[in-house]
Parts: structure tokens; sequence; C-alpha cells
């Protein structure tokens, strides 16, 4: 018999670290595609209605950045499928039914809005009408938006794994409502605070080459009118991305309470929790959150994280070890302790394989279906199965916390930067907006460390850990492709920056 | 058979008139045939294909998620 439990643990690390190094190269591309999407729009829509060449060659400009972008990051996302088949074989097995119908749809939209409406935005300039030249501008930007929305949705469906029954039979998730799968609350959150966050770098992206124009003393009159367009672009979509914020942290709470644990560093919760600032964990090192209360020098907001998780000041937010022993919710309902979902992973588990073997031995309707409803029973906890002990259950706290505070201290410069580029544009501010280019990168990559760290060990929300979803490589195969796509992923980035300087160095055609 | 001549048209001026969308093409070009022809086709099999007796694909699976000790 197969034993999981003595996977190759070197696996699953290097398995898991060539899934981090796709996804983050593929998310360097998607935020700028996403927000330079809207700002073109914008430029565009001001060249439609002033009529102006100064406003068309704007838009001609910031759509030729558009275009290196959206040409480098494309099917760079593709390789996380090819991942899936070979790495991830039993959770790709597990999820094909749910994950197919998102993904292809991603697929056809991607195709058929975004090489219809692109072609029309490059190619169409006098050849079209003013009006539909704009259409296809936005409905570029729209066509790349609901790509980005099907990949969320397959995305949160894992951190949140609704509308569907497993099946004994094939061994499979199926799909039985896809409203529930495409409409499930961490869906329209992760789709809604994602955008929100690309629209964020693409604007401080304008800001930040406008602001280089601008210490270059060239191009003033583009770089002025661009500045401002970004900087009130930014600010409005950092005004609606603190909403979404505090409703993604609601969710969070109710769905995935241990990442929401883990990102606060909230080893014991209650009521009246503060939100903390800043403390001192030891960022290469898990905390001993079962010995202690709070990590050392927390400085904290009052109430902040109760209202954060629970939209109520004085709400309770379990820490790390009510979660593991147990605790009742605001609901009332009861949160199991760990050993009791781990007796019943297990109990499902059985039951799978009790199943099967009746099925193989003919046994009758009656007994078949108590052994499904068994297994459907205990699903909600098929993962804490193969869960050994406590520290399996806990993410990596230090990544976690901090990520999650780059994230937020990031969202508040990028804030500051706006405000400042509106109604203190000076040399300083420039610079300051040049060197928050990359800033922004690295605060939006934050943003999915929190969310994926967090939600460790499970590829699938209490279903399926990391170690059982792997399939059964030997870890050099995975660590010779991830250094391959190291060289590839490198050698494409270089491209793309060096062929982006040069057209930004170029400048607009005014 | 006109609008078809006209869309034909449009593509084929506009390809024809790229500057900097040549260097993109040749880039996507090259990229996609790294991605298609050489790492899916040497380096990313499917694992379960490869592995399972077709047909034996939720066996497989099954057997995998067993545990010596649930």
């Amino acid at each position: 018999m197969i034993n999981l439990l003595n996977t190759d643990l070197a696996m699953v690390d290097w398995a898991r670290a060539q899934f981090a190094l796709t996804a983050i190269y593929h998310w360097l591309f998607v935020p700028l595609t996403l927000g330079l999407a809207v700002v073109m729009g914008i430029m565009e829509t001001l060249y439609y209605r002033t009529g102006s060449e100064f406003w068309k060659q704007t838009a001609k400009f910031w759509q030729r950045l558009f275009g290196i972008n959206f040409a480098m990051g494309v099917a760079t996302g593709i390789i996380l499928e090819f991942e899936f088949g070979t790495n991830w074989s039993n959770y790709s097995y597990l999820v094909g039914d749910i994950f197919g119908a998102p993904l292809a749809i991603e697929g056809i939209v991607a195709f058929f809005m975004e090489s219809t409406f692109v072609a029309v935005m490059f190619f169409g300039w006098n050849k079209v009408s003013k009006g539909f030249h704009l259409a296809s501008t936005w409905l570029t930007g729209l066509g790349a938006t609901l790509s980005a929305w099907w990949i969320l949705v397959a995305n949160s469906w894992m951190q949140h794994p609704v509308g569907q029954a497993f099946n004994p039979e094939t061994v499979r998730n199926e799909m039985t409502s896809f409203a529930e799968v495409a409409l499930s609350p961490v869906a329209v959150d992760k789709f809604i605070h994602t955008v929100l966050s690309a629209w964020v770098l693409g604007a401080v992206f304008v800001v930040g080459v406008s602001s280089w124009y601008l210490l270059k003393r060239r191009h003033t009159e583009f770089a002025t009118k661009s500045l401002r367009v970004g900087a009130i672009f930014g600010l409005v979509s950092s005004a609606l991305i603190m909403l979404s914020g505090h409703h993604s942290a609601y969710t969070v709470a109710q769905t995935q309470p241990m990442k929401l644990a883990a990102m606060e560093a909230l080893y014991k919760g209650g009521n009246d929790q503060p939100l903390t600032i800043i403390a001192g964990i030891n960022p290469f090192e898990q905390p001993d959150y079962e010995a202690t209360d709070e990590p050392p020098l927390k400085l904290a907001v009052p109430y902040a994280l109760s209202f954060l998780a629970t939209n109520d000041m004085n709400g309770y937010v379990p820490g790390i070890r009510d979660i593991l022993d147990g605790y009742t919710k605001a609901d009332g309902t009861i949160e199991l302790p760990l050993s009791e979902k781990i007796e019943r992973g297990r109990c499902a588990i059985n039951a799978l394989q009790e199943y099967r073997k009746a099925k193989a031995e003919g046994a009758g309707e009656e007994t078949l279906n108590e052994l499904k409803e068994k297994v459907q029973e205990n699903m909600p906890f098929f993962g804490y199965g193969y869960v050994k002990d406590r520290a399996q259950v806990v993410p990596y706290i230090p990544v976690c916390f901090y990520a999650f505070r780059v994230m937020v201290g990031g969202g508040c410069l990028f804030i500051l930067l706006f405000l400042l580029s509106l109604w203190k544009p000076k040399p300083w501010t420039y610079w300051f907006a040049v060197l928050c280019i990359p800033v922004s990168y690295i605060v939006s990559e934050a943003g999915w460390l929190v969310a994926e760290f967090g939600r460790q060990p499970w590829t699938i929300q209490d279903m399926l850990p990391t170690w059982v979803g792997v399939s059964e490589l030997g870890s050099s195969a995975v660590m010779l492709t991830f250094f391959l796509f190291l060289i590839l992923f490198t050698t494409l980035l270089t491209v793309e920056i060096n062929i982006m300087c040069k057209t930004i160095k170029k400048g607009p055609k005014l | 058979m006109n609008v078809i001549h006209r869309i034909w048209k449009f593509y084929y001026d506009g390809f024809r008139s790229m500057t900097l969308g040549r260097t993109l093409w040749t880039i996507i070009l090259v990229k996609l045939f790294i991605i298609f022809a050489v790492l899916k086709v040497f380096f990313f099999p499917n694992y379960i294909k490869e592995h399972a007796t077709e047909g034996q694909e939720a066996e497989f699976v099954s057997e995998k998620l067993k545990v010596d000790n649930p």
C-alpha cells in the first residue's frame, strides 16, 4: 500500500517553489495589463470627447506600452496548467471537473475578445470610426479583466470549495452549481480586490513614467497631464481598494480563519481584538504559538482586528490555538477541534476505499449509497485525514505576517504618492514616483503571498493537503524545470524591460 | 465576400505596417514554440495518462489517496 505520509518532502517543496515562481512571474505582467487598460481607455475617451491630437498621441503612447506588456505576458500562465498535470496530478484529477469550465471560458473569452479588439485598437486608427475604436479599446480592457475573473474563480474555489460534491465512483469533485462556483463570496471579493490592486499598480506606473519625463524636462505637457490622470485614477482605485480590503478580511475571517490568525500572528484570540501594526517576529523561524499568547514588541490599534474580521468592535476573533482546539462561532455553530477533524477525515478516506471495494465486489445499491453518504458527509474534512500533528495545519506565520504589512503599507505609501503628485509635485516627488514603480510590483506580489502562504498546507481548503495533491515524481525532475523556467523567465523579463525602457526613452510622438 | 475581403485586408495591412509589433510577434512566436514544442513535449507529460491504464484513472488516483493508518 502506498503511504503518502512518506512522500519525498523535497518533491513537494520543489513543486510548490516551481508553481510559485511561475505564478509570480506571470503576475508581473497581468496587473500592468489590467491597470494600463483603464488608463489608455481614459486617454482615448478624452481624445474622443475633445478631438485633440494631443490626447490621441497620449492614448497611443500608453497603448504601445500596454502592447509590449501584453505581448510579453501572453501564454506565461499556460505553464501553470502544465504543472497541474505533471507535478500536481492527484490534485489535478480531483478538481478537473470544477476547473474545466472556468479555464475553458477564460481561454475562449481571452482568444476571441482580446484578439479581435486588440487588433482593432492597434491596426484600426484612421480605419474605423472614432467611436468604434474607442469601444474596442475599452473592450480590450474588459476582455483582459474578464479573463482574470475566470482564473480568480478557479483560485477562489481552492480557497473556498463550494458548488460541488465529491463522487466516490469517479474520485472527483464534481460541479453541482456553476453559479455557486462563479459567484462565491470569496471569488467576488478576490476579483474586486485583485483588479483594484492592478489598477493601483497601473496608476503608479503611469505616475512614475510621467515623473521620469518631468525629471528629464521632456514632453512636459504630456507628462503633466498623464501624471494627473494617473494620480486621480490611483486615488479613486485606492479608496475603493480600502473598502474591498475590509470586505476581503471579513470573508477570510469567515472562510479561512487560520489564514487571518497567521496574518495577524494571533496565537490566542478573543473579543475586542486589536490589529497589529508591527511586532517582533523572527522572519526565519515559526514562532512558538503554542506556548506564548502574543508576539513580543506588539504595537496595535485597539479593537481594529475585531472590526475588520466581524464588523463589530467587540467581535470574537479566534487565534491559532483556538482554531486547533475548537471554538464557538458568532452564529453559534461549533468549529471542531483538530483531533475531531482528523477523525472525520480518516473516516472519509476509509469510506472512499470501502465504497470502491464494495463497488468492485458488486455490492448492492443500499450498501453503496450508505458508503457514498458517509464519504460525502465527512468530505469537508477529507484532507485532515492525512494530518499527523498540529504544526502541519499552521501556515508559516512570518511570511503571512510581513507580506500582509508590506501589502497594506505599500497601499498607504501609494496614496501618499498620488496625493503628493496632485498637490505638491516637486523634483523629489518625481524621484519618489519613479522608485515606487518597482515597489508597486513587490506590494502586488506580497498580496498573493498572503493569499497563498496563508492557505497552506491546503491545495483545496480542508480537503487536500499539498503532500497528497502532488505527483510521485523525483524532486530532481522538478528541480531541472525550475531552473529552466528561472532562465527562461529572467531572459524574457530582461527583454521586456529593455523594450519598455527604449519605448519610454523614445517617448510619445508629439 | 466583400466583408471578408475587408477584414482580411484590415489584418494584412495592419501586420504589414507594424514596426515594434514585428519584434513583439517574434518574441511571442519564439515563446510559444518553447512553451508548446519544448516544455510541454519534453518536460511536462500528463502524469496520470502516462502511469494509469486507460479507463482506470479513478482507480489509480484512489490508490494514491490511501494511507496506511487512517
